[in-house]
């Protein structure tokens, strides 16, 4: 498995998802500048977060017609795996590779801080290897992560265990009380139909090195990898 | 022909403009607490080039619904005028 990790103008935790990825996870990755056409026999693309060319205009509106694009897009359409963390997650929104959008945060403050997320998808290899009903600490860092599509939309995810992670209380329960940014139904991942493509607003790149004192995300990302090579 | 587009990207009526909801707020610390329902947007301007006034209407509504707006969440509305 090769991991390629795209790098926009304004990307800032490509290094943070690097080490994760290499040092912590011992898989071979390597980086793909925006510039670029070729994704250089990656099998796993990841679009990190940052404020991707500033955020000018929205949130990864801009980043989404970087020339890599359109082979990341190329990628997904035949199956091949695309992570969006974050800024990447408004980025493959924008590109139509994900359902829905992100809004503003309904609190009107970019949030920065530790939050729970509990796996919800089965079927989606990000979170199916995980254990059910238990809260997973991962922090959050952004002021666009209101996830928002409309009610048919909203529907469908739910039908086709399209949602990957609901925010919630550490001991698991979904509450709307730990909804940090009014996302609908505290979703804070989806995948598309294809369980190819997923998106978080979470950060497990932030909370997989032991030094950091919390390993959360290094089992979310374990555990997709378990199913990778099984 | 050149002509000159000016167009409004709006939050979808249905959502939380949390902007607007601010700065309504503020009218009423302002003492204008009969100003109601902010909603703030952007507006863009850009000239274009096209043969006659339908062509540039399709080609600014082509930008809009590609780039300049998410009708996931946002509308948009342009007036176009011949460019002096």
């Amino acid at each position: 498995m090769k991991f390629g990790v795209v790098v926009f103008p304004g990307s800032n935790c490509d290094e943070d998802i690097v080490h994760t990825l290499q040092n912590i996870l011992g898989q071979e990755v390597q980086k793909l500048w925006h510039k670029e056409t070729d994704l250089k026999g990656s099998d796993f693309v990841v679009i990190p977060g940052g404020f991707s060319y500033g955020d000018y205009l929205r949130s990864g509106a801009i980043a989404r017609f970087s020339p890599i694009m359109d082979s990341v897009i190329a990628h997904a359409n035949k199956g091949g795996y695309v992570m969006g963390i974050c800024n990447g997650f408004q980025i493959l929104c924008e590109a139509g590779l994900l359902p829905g959008a992100l809004l503003h945060n309904n609190t009107r403050k970019f949030i920065c801080k530790n939050t729970f997320i509990t796996p919800q998808s089965h079927t989606c290899m990000i979170s199916s290897n995980l254990e059910f009903g238990r809260g997973y600490q991962i922090p959050i860092a952004h002021g666009e992560g209101n996830y928002y599509a409309n009610e048919g939309t909203i529907k469908s995810l739910n039908d086709n265990d399209q949602v990957i992670f609901r925010y919630c209380q550490e001991d698991g329960q979904i509450t709307e009380s730990v909804n940090p940014n009014g996302s609908v139904q505290n979703i804070a991942g989806v995948c598309n139909i294809g369980k190819n493509v997923f998106g978080m607003m979470p950060h497990p790149e932030r909370a997989a090195d032991y030094l950091l004192n919390n390993t959360d995300g290094k089992e979310l990302f374990e555990g997709a990898l378990e199913l990778i090579k099984a | 022909m050149k002509f000159k587009a000016e167009i409004d990207v709006m939050p979808l009526a249905a959502l939380l403009d949390p902007q607007g909801k601010a700065v309504t707020n503020s009218m009423k610390s302002l003492g204008l607490g009969e100003i109601d329902s902010v909603r703030i947007g952007k507006h863009i301007s850009l000239m274009v080039e096209a043969a006659n006034e339908s062509e540039a209407k399709s080609k600014v509504d082509e930008a809009c619904k590609k780039l300049l707006c998410n009708q996931i969440m946002e509308g948009y509305s342009f007036k176009l005028s011949a460019a002096k």
